[in-house]
């Protein structure tokens, strides 16, 4: 994956203001065999028209702590224990429900995993992206409606956008319905755009397209895009900063560069060692050893201490829950070892990629 | 997708994105909207097309009955009593023992009988979607307290309280008989539109609607409705028929439509009371209830089809 150009530069010296600012966040869900806290103290800030990469496992708390941010989750059972969101000077998890619908769909939009199943089957693509529109703008014109709905979808590189329009999501391809949906993401101008897996449910020449979708979109609107994946492939090719979480914390976050060439905590160093690579000759992939932990009786002290060669049975390890701290250098970076030091640059465990 | 197959099939005009795409999508482009769509899957369907033009004659004859019956429903000729199906005086229905024509009678049947039905499926269609999509959506006490009614309103004996709420409201009126109707038919609509809400809530497009923005009134009627409409359409030409059945056995009892008024079921039941020799007091007027009842079925079935933007396969 060599590093593409962007339309904004990755994250440089001056820090501009959040746009989105998530602070001590922590989300539990009650289920039967337990309380459940899918999302622990999280925290990370998305500046103006950044791209912003949240990485993990499955079941790791990236998506959970996206869409409690946008009042998704179902509650009960469902429950924010603590933190705050603020958004233009609003903290969304205090904000009514009225008010965040407002801001749903409008300033901070969301595309989903699926676009099959996230698109109405009985509606037709154009009825679903003018929905979209006439949600936030229910005064305007069906006329003109149409044809912001139809300059949408051209924006997104869907051919023949006239005809397009009056179909339903079963006679498109699946690039064109994940099309579709950005398009409806991006009906409104939005200045938060969180994409969920998106390329996930799709076949991976479909992937790159749908990259360069997104690429022109973020020039089209200048959002500022959140890009939940597992693939790292992905976060290389379009994010500039990545916030790593594992076990529902962030365990490290710094600028896409630094990610990649030197990770300050083991977990994130062992996603890049498992990753498959064309640059390099290895036989077998090295995989993380052992299984995510239970978010239900998490491992005591950091959460990732039984699977980590860095450890080494260390006392602190076992006790005490690591902070995520700064490590001086590049911009930003930080790290939520107690160890991470001794991650140093000789044990880089990737080399020339990004 | 299959870029070297689109321009090898078509290399003159290859670079057209509309070509690429027609091979890509594999349909042709051809732009046609939704009731497009249902009308031309409903027209293949040759059994409700045929149904339908059925009930729209039915429909026509209850509508013009006035103009069609060659008597009066009330209109006696002493002259010709218990008189059998003959072409004399177009007595095609033969006459009962009062000398009423039972052609026209059972034209005015389908006219009273029909309205009834219609009035009773539409309006316990409204409160049964209503019901159960307010259950289906909010779930939780909301679905409790709404579904306990419906329970209730299922355990009730049907019949007893039928007959006692004629007796209270006072029967005899197609109206009143069609609002009695209606508030025991819509359980059953509830519980079918509450089944599908409660699977449908959990889809992504609704999550995704909801992240869109949209209202829960957005959301239930334009995003979850649409796609329940196969099983209500269904389920209300259901009660089309059952409601003509259920009014055939009240008026039967006495407590429904009253002489000399015509209604299907009283004209069965009046003919019941006459013994077989009368064979055709029963016969023609069960023959209509029949066929109605049918056709109605048949083009439910049709519908739904026709609805289902999913469906490929179209039966004959």
């Amino acid at each position: 994956m060599a590093s593409a150009t962007h339309s904004i530069p990755r994250s440089a010296g001056s820090v501009p203001e959040p746009v989105l600012s998530i602070r001590d966040l922590t989300v539990e869900f009650d289920t039967e065999d337990g309380v459940v806290r899918a999302v622990t103290g999280v925290g990370y800030d998305l500046h103006p028209g950044e791209v912003l990469g949240v990485v993990g496992e499955s079941g790791c708390g990236k998506s959970v702590s996206m869409l409690s941010v946008l009042g998704l989750i179902p509650m009960p059972p469902g429950r924010i224990v603590s933190g705050e969101a603020v958004f233009r000077g609003e903290d969304l998890l205090k904000l009514p429900e009225s008010r965040l619908r407002r801001i749903r769909g409008g300033p901070m939009a969301m595309i989903f995993q699926d676009p099959l199943t996230s698109l109405n089957p009985v509606l037709t693509i154009g009825d679903q992206i003018s929905e979209a529109i006439d949600v936030h703008h229910p005064g305007s014109s069906d006329a003109a409606t149409r044809k912001r709905a139809v300059e949408l979808l051209r924006l997104v590189g869907v051919p023949s956008a006239e005809q397009r329009y009056t179909q339903y999501p079963h006679e498109l391809s699946g690039g064109m319905r994940q099309r579709a949906m950005i398009a409806m993401a991006i009906a409104n101008d939005p200045t938060v755009l969180v994409a969920d897996e998106p390329t996930t449910a799709l076949d991976v020449t479909i992937q790159a397209q749908i990259i360069e979708v997104l690429k022109a979109a973020q020039r089209e609107t200048h959002a500022a895009i959140v890009l939940i994946t597992h693939d790292l492939g992905l976060i290389a090719e379009l994010a500039d900063r990545v916030v790593v979480m594992y076990a529902g914390r962030v365990v490290e976050i710094g600028d896409v560069f630094s990610i990649f060439d030197s990770p300050r905590h083991p977990y994130t160093a062992g996603l890049l060692r498992s990753l498959a690579r064309l640059d390099a000759d290895v036989d077998r992939l090295e995989p993380i050893a052992g299984q995510p932990p239970s978010l239900i009786a998490p491992p005591p002290g950091c959460a990732f201490h039984p699977r980590c060669a860095l450890s080494q049975s260390r006392a602190a390890c076992r006790t005490d829950v690591p902070e995520l701290r700064a490590l001086g250098s590049e911009g930003g970076h930080r790290s939520a070892c107690h160890f991470a030091e001794e991650l140093t640059a000789a044990a880089q465990p990737v080399r020339g990629s990004s | 997708m299959s870029e070297s197959r689109s321009s090898a099939a078509s290399p003159a005009d290859s670079g057209s994105p509309d070509v690429a795409l027609a091979y890509e999508s594999g349909v042709e482009v051809k732009a046609r909207s939704q009731w497009a769509y249902v009308r031309m899957r409903f027209l293949r369907h040759r059994l409700a097309v045929a149904s339908l033009i059925v009930l729209v004659l039915i429909g026509l004859v209850g509508v013009f009955a006035p103009q069609l019956a060659p008597y009066g429903y009330d209109e006696q000729n002493l002259d010709i009593l218990i008189q059998g199906p003959t072409l004399e005086g177009w007595h095609l229905f033969g006459t009962d023992h009062l000398g009423r024509d039972y052609l026209s009678r059972v034209i005015f049947g389908i006219r009273t009988s029909l309205w009834v039905a219609i009035f009773v499926a539409l309006l316990s269609t409204a409160i049964g979607t209503t019901v159960g999509a307010l259950a289906g959506y909010y779930g939780g006490h909301v679905d409790n307290v709404l579904m306990r009614l419906t329970d209730l309103i299922l355990t009730l004996p049907g019949l007893a309280v039928l007959l006692t709420a004629s007796v209270y409201l006072g029967s005899g009126e197609p109206l009143k008989i069609g609002l009695i109707l209606a508030c025991l038919f819509w359980t059953a609509i509830a519980r079918i539109v509450r089944g599908l809400f409660l699977s449908l809530r959990e889809r992504e497009f609704v999550e995704a609607a909801r992240a869109a923005g949209a209202s829960d009134l957005r959301i239930i009627v334009r995003h979850m409705l649409p796609n329940c409409l196969g099983p209500i359409i269904v389920n209300t030409t259901l009660v089309v028929a059952a409601a003509i059945l259920v009014e055939a056995a009240l008026s039967f009892l006495g407590f429904g439509i009253q002489p000399p008024s015509a209604a299907l079921g009283k004209l069965v039941a009046d003919g019941q009371a006459e013994g077989f020799e009368l064979w055709w007091l029963v016969t023609f007027p069960g023959l209509v209830i029949v066929l109605i009842a049918l056709c109605v079925n048949f083009v439910g079935d049709g519908l739904r089809d026709a609805f289902d933007p999913t469906q490929r396969r179209v039966r004959a």
